[in-house]
């Protein structure tokens, strides 16, 4: 028998590197980075001169916090291309987010940018135990978004076989997943949801799927038990964003104790979301990223929204690089109704609470004569449904009282087909606020 | 003797019973009987057809949310008190009715066919034979099409 069953790829060898050759590489990585973007990003070099600051002030790792923090409104005031640090010759590839709310967001790659895209996404797919030989369906959708051609690239530079499926017709994927043999998964996990209930609707379960590379949308440990047990796979939550390169920020490795960050690539802090001040290692805030080694266009502390913490432990797996909570929720996604802060995660679990079965949903806010009011949109399956009403009925009471339980609002509950909530890229989109005033 | 019944989640918005309805008509599928509970908030559509399989099968890949459960069609004698006779039968024997519909489909002659969904099909199948009620299976219940 093999003594070692699962290869080793070598670009993985950064994932264990002693902390203190990690750390000195962070500096002089950093501080290479912080100059760049002094160098050739004006907003950077404006706000660096507000705080009256050189690159040489970074002498040290902690004297990140000294640094102004980037956001995402920055980039859409220096929409399309103010914060390259590349001029465009040296450009290879631009990518954008949607849009969904106003001008989208536009983000750019060097050749070394997309090469290290690649390495972190290898990383990522061999910390799920994939390798060469396996075959790998990429059902995120290719196009601007940055999920498609980071996952494929990444599987290509693994050695894996890819079949860029693309996002949308469940039909052809179930197909595709049963008669390529396709052995690993990457999409949204609501996506994937959807389309293994349709497969075991179908009665065409893949066989060989054993794992599942989820990300683009926060999900819950109660949605990953369900993928879980109905697929018979391993489900493994990648983070990214595109912002700081795309998916392969971070992954889950089998412990699944949280997600490693490739930190010798991209620096890791939690702040205080109001006053903004770095909090020590295990305290919840939200996620700060620098990108140390980005050329096209750096990203000097740029906040993510999303709600995480670091931990300070070393995971039983050997990785020295360190590991932020898995993000169930965003900063962002946080919404207020009656005085009251609610997060779509808590929403979730309550619903995966009634018969683990209705995890699709969306929230619909309004105001009806000066009152909030919440409606939660449940989408329904055969599993869940009766020919009775009294059962239907029942149904909608136990979700409303579960709800009601977890946030304390009483809320309206209503039933909708399969795949009729709207969804972008995959995602579902959450929280819809429709109150004005 | 059990019959299979077709029923369709449909939410409470215009267009929801076309689409179900559609995909039945391109498929080719006659329906013998309907009944439509609604709600405030939603609807069941329950159907009778000659062929549940196939129905079932099409209205799933239609997208919709179908289950397949087991009703009871009582022959039930057309005249005053048929119905009555029946359900007092039924009530001696605290047998609970979920709910019931006719099925309409060529509804003449002396008697006529009642469809039953049972809190518990069983116990309503022995109350009924020991008075002598004639339950119709599919065979019998669609051969009265051909009449």
């Amino acid at each position: 028998m093999n003594e070692y069953p699962s290869p080793f790829h070598p670009a993985s060898a950064a994932d264990y590197l002693p902390l203190t050759q990690l750390r000195q590489l962070q500096l002089q990585r950093l501080q290479a980075a912080v100059t760049r973007s002094y160098e050739y990003v004006p907003l950077f070099r404006e706000r660096m001169r507000e705080r009256e600051l050189t690159p040489a002030a970074v002498a040290g790792l902690t004297d990140i916090a000294k640094l102004p923090f980037t956001c995402k409104n920055d980039l859409r005031d220096t929409y399309p291309f103010g914060l390259f640090a590349s001029p465009m010759d040296e450009i290879i590839r631009l990518h954008a987010s949607s849009g969904t709310t106003g001008k989208p967001i536009v983000v750019a790659y060097t050749q070394q940018d997309i090469d290290i895209w690649s390495q972190v996404m290898v990383r990522s797919f061999a910390a799920c135990g994939l390798h060469r030989g396996d075959i790998i369906q990429n059902a995120y959708g290719y196009g601007l978004f940055t999920g498609g051609l980071g996952a494929h690239y990444g599987a290509e530079a693994l050695g894996a076989t890819v079949i860029p499926a693309s996002g949308g017709n469940t039909e052809r994927q179930i197909m595709i997943l049963n008669d390529f043999a396709v052995t690993a998964i990457c999409c949204t996990p609501s996506y994937f949801l959807h389309l293994i209930e349709r497969a075991v609707e179908l009665n065409l379960k893949p066989r060989h799927l054993r794992v599942g590379v989820f990300g683009a949308e926060p999900w819950t440990d109660a949605m990953r038990q369900r993928i879980e047990s109905i697929a018979g796979i391993q489900a493994f939550d990648i983070y990214g964003l595109s912002e700081i390169t795309g998916p392969g920020v971070g992954i889950e490795c089998p412990y699944h104790r949280g997600l490693h960050i490739f930190e010798d690539h991209f620096y890791p802090e939690i702040i205080h979301p109001d006053t903004c001040e770095v909090l020590p290692d295990g305290v919840e805030g939200e996620l700060v990223l620098t990108t140390l080694s980005k050329q096209a266009m750096p990203m000097i502390r740029y906040r993510t929204r999303d709600m995480s913490l670091l931990y300070a432990e070393p995971c039983p797996c050997g990785r020295t690089i360190r590991r932020i909570r898995r993000i169930n929720r965003r900063s962002d996604d946080m919404f207020i109704i009656r005085g009251v802060n609610v997060f779509p995660s808590q929403i979730e679990s309550a619903l995966l609470q009634v018969d683990g079965a209705l995890p699709h949903y969306a929230i619909i806010l309004t105001r009806d004569k000066g009152l909030d009011e919440m409606e939660i949109r449940i989408e329904v399956s055969s599993d869940v449904i009766s020919d009775k009403v009294r059962a239907v009925e029942q149904l909608r009471t136990r979700l409303s009282h579960a709800i009601e339980h977890t946030i304390g609002i009483r809320s309206r509950v209503t039933l909708v087909g399969p795949r009729t909530l709207a969804r972008s890229e995959g995602k579902l989109n959450r929280v819809q606020d429709l109150r004005e005033g | 003797m059990k019959l299979h019944q077709v029923s369709v989640f449909l939410e409470n918005k215009p267009g929801q019973l076309a689409g179900p309805c559609r995909a039945l008509a391109d498929a080719g599928i006659d329906i013998l009987t309907l009944s439509l509970a609604d709600t405030q908030q939603f609807g069941i559509l329950r159907l009778l057809v000659q062929d549940w399989q196939k129905a079932h099968s099409v209205l799933q890949s239609a997208g919709c949310v179908v289950n397949v459960t087991e009703v009871l069609a009582l022959d039930v004698p057309d005249k005053p008190g048929g119905l009555a006779y029946v359900l007092d039968i039924l009530e001696t024997a605290k047998v609970g009715i979920e709910y019931m519909y006719a099925f309409t489909a060529n509804a003449r002659g002396e008697h006529a066919a009642i469809i039953f969904r049972f809190e518990d099909n069983d116990l309503a199948i022995d109350a009924l034979k020991q008075k002598g009620i004639p339950i119709l299976g599919p065979v019998e219940l669609f051969a009265r099409l051909l009449r």
